[in-house]
């Protein structure tokens, strides 16, 4: 069975006086480099220019604040549960009176910690995560020098009060229904009927 | 009498710079080509355009940490890229660079010496350069250095035969003279020594090819035989030395083609051209644009090397000596045999 036309059948039959000169050889090769002179090369000088990235680009995660600056993560462990590199290491802690405007809810993350070199950007714990708190932004992680600075902390991972960053591609409303849907696992333990019987925060 | 002396100390100090900053920008030059062809765009962050790439690089090579193995010959192992770099140097010292220059009434010639031998003294110095690379590469102590050593001297014997066969027919079919003057004199008319020597030329040239190391012929340093070749062991400005000796050689080797076959700094109806723009013979613009039409035919070698290099790949050791002592040396036999047969009916020898 053929399966493809490139087949050619082998000779070993002596080569001719022209081909054993070389010359021509040498000379057919120089034109065919030489051409390439006067090709434009495809590079793109990075850092000046940027090759665009798609709109829901999956980089560098984020853990949003709410409208008055409060974080909003509670330390729950959902995006910990889902993420299948186990990027993601935390540590819970609970609010103090006067803190209300530092963090939303009542318990919240002491320490959150992604490693970088694990992580493969896959955006499960954005998915997982009940109280949209995190998540990945068009931003590329820096290079480092040195393993442990890939391991990132709450210092680069929560966005700056005075520089926010917008999610709003990244949190359509088509997202934030499919949050509500009742099978997802996360939706039926955080159900606060379920869990607390009629208590209410 | 020190008017002679500062005459030829300025000569000598402005050639050298010309080598050394010609060599520097040809390394420049050289991975920009490269990149050219292909498809790529070469260094380009250093400077405008990448123009203090080759300042970055010496800095680079000078910062380096500076290994000389325990086990070398140390006064050798010193010596090796000295010699090379001499050696590689003072080639340029019989190369007639640009027109002869009259200033009041004195001719100051644009070479810093006109010996009655060049084309010899060029051969000679052009094989004490492997002793560079000899002694480098034996002294490392390192059997890939001893290698590449091997190598390079087995290929500077092959291929300086043919090279001297070609230059004996070029020097019959010019008039009979060994020095470079008077050959780039003899080629004054526009009419080049190319004309009369084209199986010469291709001898020479790629027995040049053979001499400056370069590719296809670039089998002492083949990195994926002999780990770095004959510098395996050096690193620093010693390493530097050695790459950037291969770069003045092969300036050297572009300005000596281009003095014995291409007419040096004479170009076709230059004569016309001066007249009309009015310029006496012997003035010092006269001799500026004999200059750069050498540059300019230099240059244009250069770019074949570096052509050549980044189109062919490296020969096999034993299609390397077939070529040299089974094809070149025959073939620059018939070319001295047909130029002497040509010559005599020219008129030129008499028997």
């Amino acid at each position: 069975m053929q399966l493809t036309n490139r087949k050619v059948v082998v000779s070993n039959k002596e080569q001719s006086f022209a081909e054993r000169l070389y010359l021509p050889a040498i000379a057919k090769g120089m034109i065919i480099t030489a051409s390439h002179l006067f090709k434009k090369p495809p590079t793109i000088m990075y850092p000046e220019k940027k090759r665009p990235i798609a709109p829901v680009y999956r980089g560098q995660h984020v853990l949003k604040r709410d409208e008055n600056g409060a974080e909003r993560c509670t330390s729950c462990g959902m995006c910990a549960v889902a993420c299948p590199a186990e990027a993601i290491t935390m540590t819970s802690g609970e609010r103090k009176k006067g803190e209300e405007h530092l963090y939303r809810e009542e318990k919240y993350a002491a320490t959150y910690e992604i490693d970088m070199l694990r992580c493969i950007f896959c955006g499960l714990c954005e998915e997982a995560c009940p109280k949209e708190a995190i998540f990945l932004t068009d931003r590329l992680v820096d290079a480092q020098f040195e393993r442990k600075d890939f391991i990132y902390g709450k210092d680069k991972l929560v966005e700056k009060i005075d520089a926010r960053i917008d999610v709003t591609k990244r949190q359509t409303q088509a997202v934030l229904d499919f949050k509500k849907l009742p099978g997802l696992k996360h939706n039926e333990l955080f159900d606060a009927k379920k869990l607390n019987k009629g208590h209410k925060h | 009498m020190i008017a002679f002396i500062i005459y030829k100390a300025i000569l000598c100090v402005g050639i050298f710079v010309l080598l050394l900053g010609s060599a520097a920008y040809a390394t420049l030059w050289e991975r920009k080509f490269a990149a050219f062809l292909q498809d790529r765009k070469g260094p380009s962050r250093a400077g405008w355009g990448g123009l203090l790439q080759p300042l970055a690089d010496g800095v680079k090579m000078f910062m380096k940490e500076e290994i000389i193995p325990n086990v070398s010959n140390r006064a050798l192992f010193i010596l090796g890229p000295s010699l090379f770099m001499v050696t590689a140097v003072i080639t340029s010292a019989v190369v007639p660079w640009a027109k002869p220059v009259n200033i009041g009434g004195h001719v100051y010639d644009m070479q810093i010496t006109d010996i009655n031998i060049g084309v010899i003294y060029l051969l000679g110095v052009a094989s004490i350069g492997v002793y560079g690379i000899m002694i480098g590469g034996w002294s490392s102590n390192n059997k890939f250095a001893l290698l590449g050593a091997v190598r390079a001297s087995s290929q500077m014997i092959s291929y300086e035969i043919p090279m001297g066969i070609a230059l004996i027919a070029l020097v019959i079919s010019s008039g009979g003279s060994l020095s470079l003057k008077t050959i780039v004199e003899g080629q004054d008319a526009g009419f080049a020594n190319i004309l009369w020597q084209p199986l010469g030329f291709l001898i020479f040239f790629i027995c040049a090819l053979a001499e400056t190391n370069r590719a296809p012929f670039d089998l002492p340093e083949c990195e994926t035989e002999l780990v770095g070749g004959y510098h395996t062991e050096y690193s620093s400005m010693k390493l530097g030395l050695y790459l950037f000796a291969e770069y003045i050689n092969m300036f050297i080797s572009s300005a000596v083609i281009a003095t014995l076959y291409f007419g040096g700094y004479n170009f076709p109806f230059a004569h016309e051209l001066y007249a009309k723009l009015g310029l006496a013979e012997g003035s010092a613009m006269v001799s500026l644009i004999g200059f750069g039409v050498l540059l300019a035919k230099i240059f244009g070698f250069i770019c074949l090397f570096m052509w050549i290099r980044w189109t062919l790949p490296r020969f096999r050791y034993d299609q390397l000596m077939n070529l040299g002592w089974k094809t070149l040396l025959p073939l620059s036999l018939f070319n001295l045999l047909l130029t002497v047969v040509v010559e005599y009916f020219r008129g030129n020898i008499h028997f």
